[in-house]
């Protein structure tokens, strides 16, 4: 990774715009390792919601007032952000959702039952989160097309040597695979899973949850259909993500929620679609989150996501050359230069809760548990493990503290 | 209210919602299409008949209710468009339209004043296969109970 000195940022600086680093526990704010579940919320972002609530809020795209008009206009505005921080082609094909996960059950919904059935192949990897597994792993049985995995190696990198042979099971419809794993960090191959899934006839749906924070996206570079992603994963608030979608997909696919806002016309006998993205945005959408989401991807762009891969890859690189020293420590997941930010790991005869707990005296925040990947934890052979994960605020202290309290958990358990 | 708000409602604006051109039913004709936008529940149906060269629109009308921009704008575009050739009209920008109608428009309110312009490169598309509008792609996919 080519690390340049103006690609670098400067963590302690960025920390003051996050207020949850003012509150110290003996003198000492949180060691906050777990972005990977969701970030801590810069002022920027804060302030620009409230500022949105006091003095522009109203309901989008009805109101003709000026209040209304200022509401849709920076509702509007967050959207052409997701359309450029992923450079899609058009922000028609941007679809505000709830979260990655509801634009992924979009997708397997609106687009799988109607192009699925017996014949056909659903192909997931073996690490995918269960919210780009489950959906197309209920829509395949629903269709009766089959559901198909590829595998990982031990360092839990996709076993492409597999696709020939599932490729022989029938008619691949769909691969689904997440960008970056979100429990060993590892950067899939997405682009050659696009052009393989093409020569099939199929679509790529990606999973870009954790990978939109840390690494820039290009839709049109990675040759993709679909793309997820979250805003509260990169500093914006909770309660909204994206889709992007082909544009002509998206034409041909029936909405996938229905009521207020999605419509055109509405009779007893019939009813029509409104216009893309609204045909897949029914109801009052989270407006201000999505604002707020418009305003976390400007803070994010503005710090850089060169900077912040490589800080990322600094802090990784530290924690695993430290985590090596630790006897009983056995790490999970790819060599560091092919991760992001997350380093999964357990500890001999302690359970990661147990783990995460001792770390928790410390004022030390990591998740424990199988991080919404079940049969990713089989093949690995654990039942969970615990995570330590970064952004652009955290510091090398933090990695300190980790490795101190893991000093502490050894010393708690006698291992 | 400003001077800006004002000019929304300009004399030339309200002559044509008051006095719609080309109002009513067109028979017989050759193309005709429905639209609505869904923000005010404006509805727009135009009727276009050409000329013996098949091309050339020789008379346009249209029916509809709705606000005062959508149905004002729809009306002088009847009058814009009347003469012209259906493949050209099919293409035709917006902006000249906008140009016509000439009063500042909010976005919420450009659907308002596009409705029949979309409605009427629905109506060409169906009757001579040009392009349609983009926002009108995917319009046949609709739910239909009968």
């Amino acid at each position: 990774m080519a690390v340049t000195p103006a690609a670098k940022l400067d963590a302690q600086k960025l920390r003051a715009d996050f207020a949850v680093f003012d509150d110290l526990v003996n003198g000492k704010p949180v060691a906050y390792l777990d972005s990977a579940s969701s970030t801590q919320k810069p002022r920027h972002v804060l302030d620009a919601m409230r500022e949105f609530y006091e003095h522009s809020y109203a309901n989008v795209h009805r109101g003709v007032y000026t209040l209304a008009e200022n509401a849709t206009a920076g509702f509007e505005g967050a959207r052409e952000k997701v359309r450029a921080y992923v450079n899609a082609p058009s922000s028609r094909e941007v679809i505000f959702t709830r979260s990655a996960t509801e634009a992924l059950n979009l997708v397997a919904y609106a687009w799988g039952l109607d192009n699925l059935g017996p014949g056909d192949v659903v192909v997931i990897t073996e690490l995918e989160h269960h919210a780009n597994f489950v959906p197309w792993q209920f829509i395949a049985k629903k269709t009766g097309a089959e559901f198909a995995h590829i595998p990982i190696d031990d360092l839990g990198e996709l076993q492409l040597d597999a696709l020939d042979e599932i490729a022989s099971r029938g008619n691949v419809k769909v691969v689904a695979n997440n960008l970056v794993s979100n429990t060993l960090g590892t950067i899939n191959p997405v682009e050659r899973l696009a052009a393989w899934a093409h020569e099939q006839g199929a679509i790529m749906v990606v999973d870009a949850a954790q990978a939109a924070p840390h690494k820039k996206i290009d839709v049109q570079a990675l040759g993709c259909d679909f793309l997820a992603f979250s805003s509260h994963k990169l500093c914006g608030p909770s309660g909204v993500g994206a889709l992007w979608g082909r544009r002509e997909l998206l034409e041909s696919m029936q909405p996938f929620n229905f009521g207020g806002e999605m419509i055109r016309s509405v009779s007893l006998e019939r009813t029509s679609w409104n216009e893309l993205p609204y045909k897949f945005e029914a109801g009052t959408p989270a407006i201000a989150e999505a604002y707020g989401f418009g305003v976390a991807l400007d803070y994010v762009s503005e710090v850089g996501l060169d900077a912040i891969e490589a800080h990322e890859h600094e802090l990784v690189v530290q924690t695993m050359d430290a985590l090596a020293e630790i006897d009983g420590i056995r790490m999970f997941g790819p060599p560091a230069d092919r991760r992001t930010g997350i380093v999964s790991f357990e500890l001999e005869n302690v359970h990661p809760h147990d783990v995460a707990q001792i770390l928790n005296w410390e004022n030390v925040a990591v998740r424990a548990g199988h991080h919404c990947t079940q049969p990713l934890m089989t093949r690995l052979g654990v039942a969970a493990t615990t995570r330590a994960s970064f952004y652009l605020y955290s510091i090398p202290e933090d990695v300190d503290r980790l490795v101190a309290g893991l000093h502490k958990v050894k010393e708690t358990f006698g291992v | 209210m400003s001077d800006l708000d004002q000019q929304m409602y300009r004399e030339v604006i309200l002559d044509h919602y008051k006095n719609p051109r080309g109002h009513g039913p067109l028979e017989p004709h050759d193309a005709h299409a429905e639209g609505q936008n869904p923000l005010c529940g404006d509805e727009v149906t135009i009727f276009v008949r050409f000329g013996d060269d098949g091309d050339t629109i020789d008379d346009i009308s249209f029916e509809g209710r709705g606000c005062a921009i959508s149905q004002a704008a729809t009306s002088m575009l009847t009058e814009m468009v009347k003469g012209r050739k259906a493949s050209e009209v099919a293409v035709l920008p917006r902006d000249e339209l906008l140009e016509e109608i000439g009063i500042p428009l909010t976005p919420i309110r450009l659907k308002c004043a596009l409705l029949g312009l979309g409605v009427l490169k629905v109506a060409l598309h169906r009757s001579k296969g040009t392009p349609l509008p983009e926002e009108w792609r995917g319009m046949d996919d609709d739910l239909r109970l009968d």
